[in-house]
């Protein structure tokens, strides 16, 4: 288990968030049928291939494998990594890692770089530390672009700006890259993009891109993308930095196949990702820097219950599929990966920040049958309930009504009065119970108070016969 | 055979009549149904909110309670999945583990062990099943959508073997419907969203009854079909099976 960090200022809960959202309910609506159109296009795809069960059940044997033999991976990576020219970096948290990312950037006299996606600097935060360290930073992907000219945190991990009508993109571009007013037409806006991030591209010099998969036998990595932003921004700068977790790493180049059918299928319902591009080399001139992070990644190895949520391949299908994460938006769940794998790797990392996530979730499992490899997300979210209460993050309210639930439903005497008493004011003096206090009467009635239990009904009537 | 039924602390509550229909029910196919006095609860709420660690008490007396019984039968996915993942007990753990292997959801214990191929009720309604997502997902009870996989349900079986029922489809035929226990107070902003989506699925194909294999989730949706003023009812599926006696 992580150690516990300590927590910057108070986040609004999940909760909370959540209802924020819920207050246009026409646009959750929208929201949760567009994320609900890409969980039937992963089904129509998926379904176009017949052994799809097998290549999960490949995919999460590989990466159990890859996850037991952890450290002769990554040192065969390196070594085979270095072989080929690039210079590898090691950090133990985020803070390392945006300090090494840094140096590299200071060192080669850089003030403009263009990265593509990489939730690890998400999670890292490096976007904010370089910011503060006087670089600028222009995100290349189409959807993460967008997010960050408004400012704000993707809210999906592979469709940043999910949450974005094309009306609204079209007043942002209008503010900050001059389009006309009121156009919104997609190609347009698309083309408007395309116009500002080429003079990007043309004038960094510097590439910071992501990493989906390393392979320990070749040293390489391959970063896919349907933008071929990667492509462009490495092929065009002098220095490339790809940063990756530990857990990125494949045995071999032959399980890429595997990985790669199921990534963009389970992922947007797409045959494959229009790019899916290999790094192996830095070509002539050109300098290539590999950043290894562990960042709490070696201590949910150690454990035993919570390991196996290294596996992710990153593909959001548990947020398209979950019916929580399509009704709550990303942000509600204040961590830069939502939904439900965000809320099983967030506790790791910060676990009294980060407390109300494995709550935001109704446990009905249809993420864990989604997911590629096979992570056994909804146990982990009951899990976590478990550890959190253990370690006191439950609050003196529920900790209290818990302890008398216990009580009353393991004394059966205790059992039977408090239901009688229960049914006798849900009847007789409904307005204790149907009032604004009680959360499910704002919205929900309440059942209605039959006169007698099932277990009052057997004693009266069945226990005379036997 | 012994068998015993388990009725949930909340049907034994609010929905005595879904514990009469499953004894009458079991019964009628002929079985000898033991309903021991003192249970209560499966201890699920407290695990689920996190605190498994309280439930030792509640596991203890489910154990003196089911113990000795050929099949444990109970009108609840939800509480038999919690049964079968987590019931444990420091002093009676083989007890447990005989507990665990011997209770069974109602759709499931008449179609697995009683291998029922003749339903004698009668139900002249539009009906929509909603699939309780622990009986389905945890229990499989019947085939998510999730998996790549041939499609099967139980309790569809059962029911299609229902004079006059017609079984409606439904755009999500297993989305969740938002209970969740204490999710649907702690968030309840999204618990009641996700229910009121399920109540329009089922409306819009002319549903009179929303059926399942578990009360709670039917209660979730009972409180908001209440509201809505709808015509709408819920029936837990031991109510439809037990139809025409």
């Amino acid at each position: 288990m992580a150690a516990e960090k300590t927590s910057g200022s108070p986040t609004p809960d999940h909760a909370t968030l959540a209802e924020k959202f819920n207050k246009d309910e026409p646009r959750v609506d929208w929201h949760d049928e567009t994320l609900w159109f890409i969980r039937k296009k992963r089904d129509k795809a998926a379904w176009q291939i017949p052994e799809w069960e097998q290549l999960r059940e490949l995919a999460s044997q590989i990466k159990n494998n890859v996850l037991s033999n952890l450290h002769s991976y990554l040192l065969e990576f390196e070594k085979n990594a270095r072989d080929n020219g690039v210079h590898i970096h090691w950090a133990s948290n985020a803070e390392e890692h945006n300090k090494i990312v840094y140096e590299i950037i200071h060192s080669a006299g850089i003030k403009h770089v263009v990265k593509s996606k990489s939730m690890l600097t998400e999670e890292c935060q490096l976007n904010e530390y370089l910011h503060s360290k006087g670089i600028d930073v222009i995100d290349t992907d189409l959807g993460e672009r967008i997010v960050q000219l408004a400012g704000e945190p993707p809210s999906h991990i592979v469709l940043p700006c999910i949450h974005w009508k094309k009306e609204e993109i079209g007043d942002l571009f209008s503010l900050h890259l001059g389009t006309p007013e009121g156009n919104n037409d997609p190609q347009f806006l698309t083309t408007a993009a395309r116009l500002h991030l080429r003079q990007h591209f043309m004038t960094s010099r510097l590439a910071i891109t992501g990493v989906n998969f390393a392979v320990a036998e070749t040293g390489e990595v391959v970063v896919c993308t349907n933008e071929g932003n990667a492509d462009l921004g490495v092929q065009l700068a002098d220095v490339h930095i790809a940063c990756m977790g530990i857990e990125k790493i494949i045995p071999k180049r032959k399980h890429l196949g595997i990985f790669l059918r199921l990534l963009a299928r389970s992922a947007t319902g797409q045959p494959i990702t229009t790019y899916s591009s290999h790094f192996r080399r830095p070509r002539e001139g050109q300098v290539m820097h590999i950043v290894l992070v562990d960042n709490g990644r070696s201590d949910r190895l150690a454990s035993a219950d919570f390991r196996n949520a290294l596996k992710c391949i990153r593909c959001g299908a548990c947020m398209n599929t979950c019916p929580v994460y399509r009704r709550s938006g990303g942000h509600s769940y204040h961590y830069a990966i939502a939904g439900p794998i965000g809320a099983i790797l967030a506790p790791g990392l910060d676990m009294k920040k980060h407390a109300d996530l494995p709550f935001a979730s109704t446990l009905c499992g249809s993420c864990s049958h989604v997911c590629p490899v096979k992570i056994d997300i909804h146990d982990q979210l009951y899990k976590w309930r478990q550890v959190l209460t253990q370690n006191d993050h439950a609050g003196p309210m529920k900790k209290a009504s818990m302890q008398g639930m216990a009580k009353v439903l393991s004394t059966p005497s205790l059992y039977a009065s408090a239901g009688s008493v229960f049914r006798w004011l849900l009847d007789n003096l409904p307005f204790i119970i149907n009032n604004r206090l009680n959360p499910w009467y704002r919205q929900r009635e309440m059942p209605e108070p039959p006169a007698k239990s099932f277990n009052k009904w057997y004693s009266e009537n069945r226990k005379k016969n036997e | 055979m012994r068998v015993a039924i388990f009725i949930p602390c909340y049907v034994d509550q609010f929905y005595p009549q879904v514990g009469i229909a499953t004894l009458e029910l079991l019964e009628k196919y002929g079985v000898t149904v033991s309903y021991p006095e003192n249970q209560t609860c499966c201890g699920q709420p407290m695990a689920n909110a996190g605190f498994e660690h309280l439930a030792e008490p509640c596991n203890d007396l489910f154990i003196k309670n089911f113990s000795g019984y050929d099949y444990i039968v109970s009108p609840s996915g939800s509480c038999v999945l919690h049964i079968k993942d987590h019931l444990h007990s420091t002093s009676h753990e083989s007890d447990s583990i005989k507990i665990r292997q011997n209770i069974f959801e109602l759709t499931e214990f008449l179609t697995d062990i009683l291998k029922v191929e003749n339903v004698p009720s009668k139900f002249y309604h539009k009906v929509g099943l909603h699939q309780s997502c622990h009986g389905q997902r945890g229990l499989r009870l019947s085939q998510m959508t999730e998996l790549i996989a041939p499609g099967f349900s139980k309790p569809e079986h059962l029911l299609r073997m229902v004079e006059g029922l017609e079984l409606i489809q439904l755009d999500r035929k297993d989305e969740c419907c938002g209970f969740g226990g204490t999710f649907s107070v702690s968030e309840e902003a999204v618990a009641v969203k996700m229910g009121k989506d399920r109540v329009a699925d089922h409306i819009q194909y002319g549903a009179e009854y929303i059926t399942a294999s578990d009360m709670s989730c039917l209660m979730h949706l009972e409180g908001i079909l209440k509201r809505q003023r709808s015509s709408t009812k819920v029936i837990h599926i031991a109510e439809i099976l037990n139809q025409g006696k």
